[in-house]
């Protein structure tokens, strides 16, 4: 028994997206009332009910976002941002308190992290303990609202306003996380890692220790880059790969093996627009006018990462 | 082979310039389709892991109201009054330093960032204010080259450091999939045999943020030079 599950943020969240979705609807002059709204409305739905809805419902509701994401009819429609005179004067005002409630959502993530999950009466807990986390920063991104709240003295509307503001900036960018996550299943239920590790295993030399090392790394940051998920490839690739060719053929140390192939995994995150809680949506919160362009300012660091992790690799893994 | 479909659509998709969430179906049905799927169960699927990871959505959504607020408020304007009190400050320093504490403090288990939570509202503008307390008014290719890289930054500290805590996610899914195959592998191993690559991430950091430096430097001095002349 829990009090607290992530069900119930996920409820918070529902209301946010729907409090967007009707902004929306009722701005007249918003350049895709319709196509909008509904984006808006069908993500605030799975929130709000995605627990009880057959998942095929859901399917056919993601699809229909699709659509109108792909007809172009999600748009943003705010475009109002505070004048910069305005938000001048508020600075002067609120001097260093302005970061507090910024400064509010790491620390408490934090805390809340290390403490809710202990908290328990007999056998109900406070919070979810798998979830612990995730609460944690909701909890704690409530409680930073309350702060700023109370600190600007602003109208309630005003968080919803830019919270509204922010999103419709983000537009459909912003399923494109869990969209992956579903391709990601998909190709891991297709057995797309089966076929990738059998053709790296018979195309290349790999009774040659140093081949089956690189072979193993380009495997895991390749998949990654397909994926968009290192841990989805871990599995595949270790299995196809590392186990069979570096454990078993050359008897490679498995902990030295997965410590670092995970990372040459995490090469391949930096280099992927699949990855795109890291790489795309970031490049949309930050206003870049390029979307590759985190991609592009990570590329040298990930391919030099991936040679250095080889070459690693290839000398401590038969070596201790 | 013809499994393989549905990475020729997204390579094609891409390279095309396709609506991103179009190509990613697309490529998810055919793939299913061939697989043996029929269209409803990869409907099925979609939804299912959809839902499943909802988790993935949550820092932006509940975060944007309460920056946006503060931002509202000066946020950005204050983190730039504030670091051009620090003398010598440079994006490159700032983005440096905030790397090395994500990148300890998620070393130790701590999760404290994130792309909505601190480096929109923090890290970003603190970065440009250093640049522009510097060298002036900034073009908008200077500002989109810091920013790109104050993103990389998170990337780069949360990835590298995460991995040498022995209980996060990759860890714990490694030592899941050993135990899975009858395997024993102890998790300290694995958070210790990370931590050669962790370093390197870091030093390869430092070099490319030295380097945004310079980059900016020369850009400004041209600009400079551009209007003198």
């Amino acid at each position: 028994m829990n009090i607290i599950t992530i069900e119930y943020i996920y409820y918070l969240l529902g209301i946010i997206t729907a409090f967007v979705a009707i902004r929306v609807a009722m701005n007249k002059n918003h350049p895709s009332r319709i196509g909008s709204t509904l984006f808006w409305g069908i993500f605030a739905f799975t929130f709000l009910f995605g627990k009880v809805v057959p998942p095929i419902a859901i399917g056919y509701l993601v699809l229909a976002m699709v659509v109108i994401a792909a007809i172009g009819k999600v748009k943003s429609g705010d475009q109002d941002e505070t004048p910069k005179e305005e938000r001048d004067k508020h600075a002067e005002r609120l001097k260093g308190k302005v970061f507090i409630p910024a400064l509010v959502i790491p620390v408490f993530t934090v805390i809340g992290s290390l403490t809710l999950g202990k908290v328990h009466f007999g056998k109900v807990h406070l919070v979810d303990p798998a979830m612990v986390t995730l609460i944690a920063l909701g909890l704690a991104t409530i409680l930073a609202y309350l702060v700023a709240q109370v600190l600007t003295k602003a109208k309630p509307a005003a968080a919803g306003h830019e919270g509204s503001r922010l999103m419709q900036a983000v537009g459909w960018a912003i399923i494109l996380p869990q969209m992956l996550a579903a391709l990601g299943a998909i190709f891991s239920k297709a057995g797309v890692g089966d076929v990738v590790s059998k053709m790296v295993g018979d195309v290349l030399p790999t009774n040659i220790p140093f081949v089956a090392v690189a072979a193993y790394c380009i495997g895991m940051a390749l998949f990654t880059v397909i994926m968009g998920n290192a841990f989805a490839a871990f599995a595949v690739i270790t299995g196809g790969i590392g186990l069979p060719l570096i454990v078993h053929m050359h008897g490679g140390n498995p902990a030295i093996m997965a410590a670092i192939g995970m990372f040459a995994g995490y090469c391949g995150t930096l280099m992927t627009p699949m990855a795109a809680n890291f790489n795309i949506v970031p490049a949309m919160l930050l206003d870049l006018k390029d979307k590759n362009a985190v991609i592009k300012a990570q590329l040298p660091i990930a391919l030099i990462l991936l040679v250095i992790n080889i070459l690693l690799m290839y000398f401590l893994v038969y070596n201790f | 082979m013809i499994k393989l479909i549905g990475i020729l659509i997204v390579a094609v998709g891409f390279g095309f310039r396709l609506n991103t969430l179009l190509v990613v179906m697309a490529a998810g049905v055919v793939t299913g389709l061939v697989s043996g799927m029929s269209f409803n169960e990869v409907m099925a699927q979609f939804g299912q892991v959809f839902i499943d990871n909802r988790y993935m959505s949550l820092p932006i959504i509940l975060s944007l109201p309460v920056i946006g607020l503060l931002e509202r408020h000066g946020l950005k304007e204050r983190a730039e009054v504030l670091i051009k009190k620090a003398k010598g400050a440079t994006a490159g320093k700032v983005l440096m330093s905030y790397m090395l504490i994500r990148e300890l403090s998620a070393s130790l288990g701590l999760n404290i960032g994130g792309h909505p939570q601190t480096v929109r509202p923090l890290v970003a503008p603190m970065a440009e204010g250093a640049a522009t307390a510097k060298h002036g008014e900034l073009p908008e290719e200077v500002k989109d080259d810091i920013k790109a890289h104050a993103a990389a930054s998170e990337n780069v500290g949360w990835f590298f450091g995460e991995d040498i805590f022995i209980a996060t996610g990759a860890i714990l899914l490694m030592k899941g999939y050993y135990d899975s195959v009858g395997m024993q592998v102890g998790v300290w191993d694995m958070a210790l045999w990370g931590i050669p690559t962790a370093l390197c991430a870091f030093f390869l950091s430092y070099w490319r943020f030295k380097r945004m430096d310079k980059r900016i430097e020369r850009a400004m001095t041209k600009k400079k030079n551009s209007k003198i002349a």
